[in-house]
C-alpha cells in the first residue's frame, strides 16, 4: 500500500483513464480528490474509491479557467490538508484536418489539454513547494510525440504537455518535486470507441503487442511515476503503447 | 512587531541567514544566497503575511531587503 495516508488529485476522473488512475491509487491506499467538469459525472468513480475503503471528494472545475482551478486547489488543500500527487489527466479531442479546422476546435483542445495542465500545475506547485515534496504526472499521448493527421490540435496540446513536464521538473526539483509524463498509445476508452473498424485494424497492424491498451495499463505506470519507486526519475516521458512508438 | 521586524524574520527563516546579515542594502541573490525559487517563495510569504497581492511587474523593486520594506510601506501594509 505505497500511497497510504497520501492525497492524490486526479483531473478528468469521471471515466476512462482518469477513473482507472483513481482506482489504482485507491488500491494503493490513497485518498482521492476527484476533479471533472460536473460532479455528477464523478459518481461512479466515487463509488469505486469508497468501495475500496478510501476517502473521495469531488470538485467541479473547468481546468481551462483560472478561477475554477484556483478555487478547486484551495478547497482541496483545505479539505485534505496536503497534496502529495497531482495527476493532470483531463483531456478532450476535436479531430479534424488542419485546413478544415475551426478556431473554436483548436482553442477548445489547447485550452483544456494544455492550459489546464499549466493552471493546475501552477496552483498545486505553490502548495507542494511549501510542503517540500510532491509529484506530478501529466497524461500526454504518443500523438504528442509523433503527430497524427486529423489531430493537429490534440497533438500540439500533448506535445506542449510533454514540454511543460520537462520545464516543471527542472524548476521544482530543488523543492523535492518531480514531474513526469505518460504517453498512452491506443487505449480502449470512450475517446477511442468512436474509431471505425478500418482505422482500428490499421492501428493493430502498427502495435507490436497486437492489442489495444487498457486504462489499467496506463494507471499502473502513472502510479509508479507518482510514487517512491521512481524517486530518481524526473522530466521523463514514458510511452504506454504496446511497443508502437520507440523514442 | 513592526513591518520591518516581520519582514526580517521571514527572510531569516526562509533563507536561513542571521538577522545581522539582513541589512537594507542586502540583495537576496547576491548577498543572502537566494536562488530564483527562493525569491519567488519569499514574495509568496510576504503576500501571505501582509495579505498583499504583489504583481509580477513589481518584482524588480524587491531585490533587496530595503526594497521590500519600502515597497510594502508604500502600499500601506503593516504599521
Amino acid at each position: 500500500m505505497s500511497f497510504e495516508g497520501k492525497t492524490v488529485i486526479v483531473t478528468g476522473a469521471a471515466r476512462g483513464i482518469g477513473q482507472a488512475i483513481a482506482k489504482k491509487f485507491a488500491e494503493e491506499g490513497a485518498d482521492l480528490a476527484l476533479v471533472d467538469l460536473n460532479t455528477d459525472w464523478l459518481e461512479e468513480t466515487v463509488g469505486i474509491v469508497k468501495g475500496l475503503g478510501r476517502r473521495a471528494e469531488v470538485y467541479a472545475a473547468d481546468v481551462s479557467k483560472s478561477e475554477d482551478v484556483t478555487a478547486a486547489v484551495t478547497k482541496i488543500n483545505e479539505d485534505f490538508g496536503q497534496i502529495d500527487s497531482l495527476i493532470n489527466n483531463a483531456g478532450i479531442t476535436r479531430d479534424g484536418l488542419m485546413v478544415r479546422m475551426s478556431d473554436e476546435d483548436w482553442d477548445a483542445v489547447i485550452n483544456i489539454n494544455l492550459r489546464g495542465v499549466f493552471l493546475f500545475s501552477r496552483e498545486v506547485a505553490k502548495i507542494m513547494m511549501k510542503q517540500r515534496h510532491g509529484t506530478m504526472v501529466n497524461i500526454a499521448s504518443v500523438i504528442g510525440l509523433m503527430g497524427n493527421a486529423g489531430q493537429i490540435n490534440y497533438g500540439a496540446s500533448k506535445g506542449g504537455v510533454i514540454n511543460i513536464t520537462k520545464t516543471v521538473a527542472k524548476e521544482l526539483a530543488s523543492r523535492n518535486i518531480r514531474a513526469n509524463a505518460v504517453a498512452p498509445g491506443f487505449i480502449q476508452t470512450a475517446m477511442t470507441e468512436k474509431l471505425s473498424e478500418k482505422v482500428t485494424e490499421a492501428m493493430l497492424n502498427v502495435i507490436p503487442l497486437k492489442k489495444f491498451g487498457q486504462p489499467e495499463d496506463v494507471a499502473d505506470v502513472v502510479c509508479f511515476l507518482a510514487g517512491d519507486a521512481s524517486r530518481y526519475v524526473s522530466g521523463q516521458v514514458i510511452s504506454v503503447c504496446g511497443g508502437m512508438v520507440t523514442h | 512587531m513592526s513591518l520591518e521586524d516581520k519582514v526580517k524574520a521571514i527572510i531569516c527563516d526562509k533563507l536561513d541567514v542571521k538577522i545581522e546579515q539582513v541589512v537594507p542594502e542586502a540583495s537576496f541573490i547576491e548577498d543572502l544566497g537566494a536562488d530564483s525559487l527562493d525569491t519567488v517563495e519569499l514574495v509568496m510569504e510576504f503576500e501571505e503575511e501582509f495579505g498583499a497581492e504583489i504583481p509580477e511587474t513589481d518584482q524588480d523593486k524587491l531585490g533587496t531587503v530595503g526594497g521590500v520594506i519600502s515597497y510594502l510601506k508604500e502600499k500601506g501594509f503593516g504599521a
